[in-house]
């Protein structure tokens, strides 16, 4: 799981510090995703990316989340299906292993319980405040052919 | 490669096939249109001109008008040379995304036939539309002829995609009378119009995937009006290029464009102050009443409405003694907004002539010479005993009791 929070609190104080004049703002309120772009961004992974605060990288984005999605690592088969359909790309997978969940950036919108093919499910939708062991202590069986 | 056409040294367009080719030569890479009467023609002739191979291009069919200027703003961001055109309730439902291509600098260009507004429901011309589109922070100018429109649509790309300008430009051509009347128009070949605009330029676009970026960022009180303010100076910074790329359009056609046109104002006692085949008509009435009437008569006319030439019109209009502005659009409860910007002008200037406001030719109604020619006469009555004598706001043309507001 990432944790950012440290990094949102510094992009809050840094916006609130760093106003800039109107002779100094970008032509056509652009923002730019990273600071330095001596290698190109697509080939790097994003925690090795040069992120600029105005980047929702930084920032926590997730705050209204109502129900979450909780991850069992002893069913998963890194099929990665999730990681491809996650509209938020908040699966986090590297040389394709599933990690886990980034909680900052994920809406709870379920589509990666939706197209987990593992029986039983190896990602399940909780409210937001179950935590993690009681989650995975209620996992259901595993379901025979015929039930519903 | 696009096919070139070889244009004679004069053709016969009119305003939408003459703004067509305009399109054409400056070889645009997306024009994404919901066609309206009566600016149809432009987009049905870029078209035909992509579909016939003359145009390495795209068009793209939306579903409405604001569809239209939503893809021309996801083309231009993505760094492509972009146009289209609309008229009247098209221009309408195009009026948010206006807003967000000026705001996102992108220089789109936008070939407007004006066209009344409803209700009542009416396809003829007013400036209905050109004048809902002048805070939307857009550079507008306006053609009288079919000519101009061809000229101007050329110099839009030119201006609007300097490195130091970046802002959509909408050039302006009454609907009908400019639009669908074929003229004499001497284009430039396909190679030196081309070469004249030159090849675009991409700043910031989205499709460069080694620098990423966002368009369309949300700012609140703390960013917004920084942001704003830095686009209103570069709308009035535009106005030293708009001038270079007149004078370089000037030296290669001989045709010279002003941000102000002034006609028989050397010495003018009276004027009027008017957009569109208007100018055209008072000019012929203006030479009249000089050669028939020994009034001093002059024509003033805005090329550019945005940014407003606020020191040139003060400037084109020193001398006059009354002078009458004429607006083709209806007030809605004020006078119109060439009195009151013309109005704003004048009040910096040391001699403050006799000022009326005419109201006419709303949803197409035709002005006739003999009506502007009464209007120079009632402004050379004022130019002689230095007050008004009539009302501040008249209406031209309209059935009824007369119709006159402001003392």
């Amino acid at each position: 799981m990432v944790n950012k929070s440290k990094s949102v609190d510094e992009f809050r104080s840094l916006e609130k510090t760093e106003l800039q004049d109107w002779d100094e703002v970008n032509q056509g309120t652009l923002l730019f995703s990273f600071n330095s772009l001596e290698e190109n961004p697509a080939f790097l992974k994003q925690e090795d990316r040069d992120y600029n605060p105005n980047n929702s990288y930084t920032a926590s984005v997730a705050d209204w989340r109502a129900v979450k999605p909780i991850y069992n690592r002893d069913l998963c088969i890194d099929c990665q299906y999730c990681w491809i359909f996650c509209p938020d790309t908040s699966i986090i997978s590297r040389d394709k292993i599933m990690i886990g969940i980034d909680y900052e950036h994920c809406k709870g919108c379920g589509v990666c319980v939706e197209v987990c093919p593992t029986n039983p499910k190896s990602l399940l939708m909780f409210n937001e405040r179950e935590e993690e062991e009681a989650a995975l202590a209620q996992w259901p069986e595993k379901k025979k052919k015929g039930d519903k | 490669m696009a096919e070139k056409i070889d244009l004679p040294d004069v053709v016969v367009w009119d305003g939408n096939f003459a703004a067509a080719n305009a399109l054409r030569q400056a070889q645009i890479d997306v024009v994404a249109a919901y066609p309206i009467t009566p600016s149809t023609p432009i987009v049905e002739g870029y078209g035909k001109f992509l579909a016939d191979g003359y145009i390495d291009g795209e068009f793209i069919m939306v579903e409405s008008e604001h569809a239209a200027m939503s893809g021309c703003v996801g083309a231009a961001a993505a760094g492509g040379r972009v146009a289209t055109a609309t008229s009247s309730q098209g221009f309408a439902l195009m009026v948010e995304v206006l807003y967000q291509a000026s705001g996102m600098r992108l220089p789109i260009v936008l070939t407007v036939v004006n066209r009344a507004l409803a209700a009542p429901l009416n396809v003829r011309g007013d400036h209905g539309d050109m004048y809902l589109g002048r805070d939307s922070g857009w550079l507008q100018m306006d053609a009288y002829n079919a000519e101009e429109a061809y000229d101007l649509t050329l110099c839009a790309f030119k201006i609007g995609e300097n490195k130091s300008v970046r802002l959509p430009v909408m050039v302006h051509q009454d609907g009908f009378i400019t639009s669908h009347t074929a003229q004499n128009v001497h284009p430039l070949s396909d190679d030196a119009a081309y070469e004249f605009i030159g090849k675009y330029e991409t700043v910031n676009e989205m499709l460069d995937f080694s620098k990423p970026v966002t368009y369309g960022a949300q700012t609140e009180e703390d960013w917004h009006y920084e942001h704003k303010a830095k686009q209103h100076k570069a709308i009035l910074d535009s106005r030293p290029v708009i001038d270079e790329v007149f004078a370089e359009y000037a030296k290669l056609t001989g045709r010279v464009y002003k941000r102000v046109e002034s006609y028989f104002m050397e010495d003018a006692d009276v004027a009027i102050v008017a957009l569109g085949t208007t100018v055209e008509t008072a000019r012929i009435v203006a030479e009249k009443m000089r050669t028939e009437h020994g009034i001093k008569a002059g024509v003033v006319s805005p090329r550019v409405i945005r940014p407003f030439p606020f020191d040139n019109v003060r400037d084109a209009l020193k001398g006059v003694k009354a002078l009458a502005c004429f607006d083709r659009s209806s007030p809605g409860g004020a006078l119109g907004m060439l009195y009151n910007e013309v109005a704003g002008a004048l009040y910096t200037a040391d001699e403050k002539p006799v000022m009326t406001n005419y109201i006419y030719g709303l949803g197409g109604r035709d002005l006739t010479m003999d009506v502007i020619e009464d209007v120079y006469k009632e402004l050379a009555d004022n130019a002689k005993s230095g007050k008004r004598s009539g009302k501040i706001q008249q209406f031209l043309s309209l059935r009824g009791p007369k119709m006159e507001y402001f003392e």
